[in-house]
Formats: structure tokens, sequence, C-alpha cells
């Protein structure tokens, strides 16, 4: 296997864009990132799409939009990881061997309101039983019933992402709110107020691998499912018997990916991870072992994962910020880390930065963890 | 009844000896699931035989669901919970309780087959949910 580079990077703002289309906003990512990598037709050999909600051959109305079809073009779906996953993809076409350069884009338009998903049989929506923020909800409460987290640890988490969410003309949110706002702000589904939640929303990114040598080196991309024993994740509908022992599959996409590139969690030096709500922003730094098991709320509570600290997290303000575009949001963090990388994150970056961490992890289960170091 | 109809076969029943989850448990690995799958999800072995378990559960993990989410046709708010039944089993279900302050984890439930919904030629649509056990 070769080394894989990022050869350019694009995006698309993340937010509410009435008057585009997703085939629109997935073509502006991608002539962004072919612009950064300086190719054109011609300059790839394959291309791999994340998307969720966009139907049929989604990314071949894109690259037929731009005058790029004619190369296999492979659509990929893996819940909240989709991007991910298609970068998983093509990382592993390039290191092969088979291709030189592969595209790698994501893009969504995701519908209003609670997340209708066919990932629910009609009788569990008709029940009750498909309401996604619920599910965010109980998750929550178990991590707080199980350690010190307290409701105001999650405040605390969204405060901070809006904090740096600020500073990122990509971002969908760009108001810092306090605690104390966040706290009062209408319940969902207790714990979790409105403004602990992410958005579900749109937008687009594009990455393009090259074997060519660059700044920023794909170190590792993982990709893993769950596996049966947690009554309690992204894969809800199978109900069983709940086994603490069973690795959650972020835990073993992190272990996976560490292993790949040949470092810990210590050697990374800043993070974008999975933060659909506050508790999954706790819940994420444990399992990527950002720090330890059940010390997800003295974590927060000594400023982890603030700018300035030794190693940020969600520098860009995360899905509480940016919200929540399925297939583009695994490619947004990745665009987000190859700026830090590059020095090129303006009042956003993380000074001296070389390793960086990507997370995504929802239906299916589905988790991807992207490495990339400079 | 005629006028009634389960939310979907096979999920439970409902006789003498009151309402029961058609859970099933694997002969190979010793693990229950539910709702009944093809084999066991745990170790992928057919070897599952009908394991009906309730109604008696205690509650695990609770909260509200205020606004109605997609599809859902019975009444806001209602509880969503994970609870455990005897043997081990958890499973998410709706409790007829949304009220926080009377729920707790550890709290002892009921299991209840129960009218949901009416459909649409007017039968009332029966599914199961948790009840805290009375006192």
């Amino acid at each position: 296997m070769r080394p894989v580079y990022v050869g350019g990077v694009g995006i698309h703002a993340f937010g509410r864009f009435a008057d585009k289309t997703v085939t629109a906003l997935g073509c502006e990512a991608v002539r962004a990132a072919l612009a950064d990598a300086g190719i054109g037709r011609g300059g790839f050999q394959a291309a791999f799409c994340g998307t969720v909600y966009s139907g049929v051959a989604a990314g071949h109305k894109v690259l037929t939009a731009l005058g790029l079809s004619g190369v296999p073009i492979v659509n990929v779906e893996a819940g909240c990881a989709s991007g991910g996953a298609a970068l998983a993809l093509g990382a592993a076409q390039v290191a092969s061997g088979r291709y030189d350069a592969v595209l790698v884009f994501g893009m969504e338009k995701m519908p209003r309101g609670i997340i209708r998903s066919s990932f629910f049989e009609p009788w569990r929506e008709e029940a009750g039983l498909a309401a996604t923020p619920a599910y965010f909800a109980l998750r929550a409460q178990r991590l707080m019933l199980e350690s010190d987290v307290t409701v105001e640890d999650l405040a605390r988490v969204s405060e901070k992402n809006h904090r740096h969410g600020v500073h990122n003309p990509h971002a969908m949110y760009r108001k810092a709110m306090t605690a104390a706002e966040i706290l009062a702000s209408p319940v969902v589904c207790d714990p979790l107020r409105l403004l602990m939640l992410c958005s579900p929303n749109e937008g687009a990114a594009a990455v393009v691998l090259t074997a060519a040598p660059s700044r920023v080196r794909v170190a590792a991309a993982a990709l893993r499912s769950h596996r049966a024993g947690s009554v309690l994740g992204e894969h809800t509908p199978m109900s069983g018997l709940a086994e603490d022992g069973v690795p959650a599959p972020t835990e073993m996409a992190a272990r996976d990916a560490y292993e790949e590139a040949g470092i810990g969690p210590d050697d990374v030096d800043v993070v974008e991870l999975q933060d659909t709500d506050s508790g999954r922003e706790i819940l994420s730094a444990e399992e990527l072992g950002l720090c330890s098991r059940g010390g997800g709320g003295r974590w927060v509570r000594d400023g982890g994962g603030e700018m300035g600290t030794r190693r940020p997290v969600n520098p860009s303000g995360g899905l509480l910020s940016k919200g929540e575009p399925l297939g583009a949001s695994a490619l947004g963090q990745v665009v987000e880390l190859t700026w830090q990388l590059r020095d090129a994150a303006g009042p956003r970056q993380v000074p001296g930065a070389r390793v960086a961490l990507a997370h995504t992890v929802g239906r299916g289960a589905n988790a991807c963890v992207v490495v990339l170091a400079r | 009844m005629p006028d009634t109809r389960p939310i979907v076969d096979g999920l439970f029943t409902d006789g003498p000896d009151g309402p029961r989850l058609l859970a099933a448990h694997c002969t190979a690995c010793g693990k229950p699931h539910f709702p009944r799958g093809p084999v066991c999800p745990y170790c992928g072995e057919a070897s599952c035989v009908d394991a009906p378990v309730g109604p008696d559960a205690r509650l695990c993990l609770y909260t509200a669901v205020l606004t109605r989410p997609p599809g859902y046709r019975g009444d806001v708010p209602y509880g969503f919970g994970v609870v455990e039944l005897a043997g081990g089993l958890r499973v998410i279900a709706r409790l007829t309780e949304s009220r926080l302050e009377r729920l707790r984890p550890g709290l002892p439930l009921r299991l209840v087959v129960e009218p949901l919904f009416t459909d649409d030629d007017g039968r009332a649509v029966l599914s199961y949910a948790f009840r805290p056990e009375a006192g």
C-alpha cells in the first residue's frame, strides 16, 4: 500500500439554501476542490459520493452537470458517516495503486424538522418509536446516570462549540451563547434542550485524494458498524441484552484508525467529532480516548476541547454550529482539518497542528474515524 | 374483537395471564432478542425458540416526547424509554406516563396492550407500552 495525500478540498457552506438544488450544492464543492487541487477533467479516475437523502444516481448528476462523467461513480450511504465511508473507499483505491487520483464528495438537502428515516419500519413510526431526539436524550441520560455528567455540562459543550463557530464563515449559526441561555432554551426531550441539538440542514464538501505527495497525508481512514449487544445505539431497532463489554462502533473505528496511523489519542493535536447533541460530544470524546471512560464530565469542566488547550475539539464549531447535512458532514470535517494542517484556518487556527482526527457516527450504526497528518 | 387489530403481527399477545412480548431466546448462545428475527442477531445461529416475556419490567432510562415524531399516530406527550424484562431483555418502548417526576430508574412497570390510534378503516390499533405499577 502506498501513502495517500489530500490534493485539494472544497466546501459549500452548511445552512439552508432554498434556491439551490442538491446537485448545485455538490457542483460548487466539487469545483472548489478541483480548483484547489489544480486538476480538471481527466485529473481523477474515480469518484465516490456520500449522500443519504439525494435519491437515485445523485453523484452522477453532479459530475454530469460539470462535464466530468465517464469515470466510475459510486454513491455511498452510511448514515451520518456517509462522507467518511466515501473517503475510506476512495483512499483505499489510491493506496492500492488502482487509481492515482480519486474525487470524494458529499452533499445533502435535509428535510426540515425531526428527520424522517426509512430506517424505521412503518409500524415503528406509527408506534412513536421513530423519535430520533428521544434516543439521543436516553443516551445522554445514561451518561448522566453512569458518570458525573450534569445538564450544565451538556450546556457547556454547546456553549464551547457555538463560541468556536462564530469564526466559521461556512457555519449555519455564528452566534455565541451562554450556558444559561442554552439551559433556558425549550426542552426537546429531557435532558436535551433545543440549543443542545444540531440542526439537520444542507451543504456539500469535496476532497481530492492523490498518490502525489502534498502537505497533508491521509494517515488512516477506518469504518466500522456496530456489534450486537447494546440496546441503545444508533442501531436502536434491535432490542436485546445490554452488554456493557461490547465496544461501541466509534471505539472500534478509533482503535483501527490509531493502529493504522501508528499513533494514540495523545498524539492528536486537533479533533472534529460528531456532536449531534451535546451528550454525543462527551460520549465521542470518551470513545475516541480523548478523556477517560466516565471522565467526560470532568473533561468538559476542565475546559476540554476549548481553543487554546492542548487538543481543541470542533474548532469549526462542530455540527452544533454548522448543522448536519448527513452526506457532507464528515467531509466538511476533513476540509476543516486540512486547512488546520496547512496553517490556513484563519481565526480558527490551532497553532502548530500536525495530526488531526475526524469522527462521525450515526445510523446503521456506522462510525468512521479519519486521521490526517502533515 | 373484530374492531381492533395489532399495530403489526408477531410483536405481542394479550391473553388471560396478561400481555406478553413475543421475544426469542437463542439456544446456542443463550441470549434473548425482540422482535424475533430470522436468526440470532448475536451469534447468527438459526436456533432461536419463542420466549414470550412480561408483563413485569423495570425502568432503565426515560424521557418525554413532546412533539409528534414522523409517522406517529398516537397522542403527545408520551413517555419513551428503555425497560428491562425478565432474563435481562431490554427493549425500547413507549411509556404511558410522560410526567418525568413520576418516573425514576428502577421503577417497576407493567406491560400493557392498549389502543394507540384509530386506523383509516375505523379500527382501533393496539400497541404495547409500559405503565408504572400502581402505588
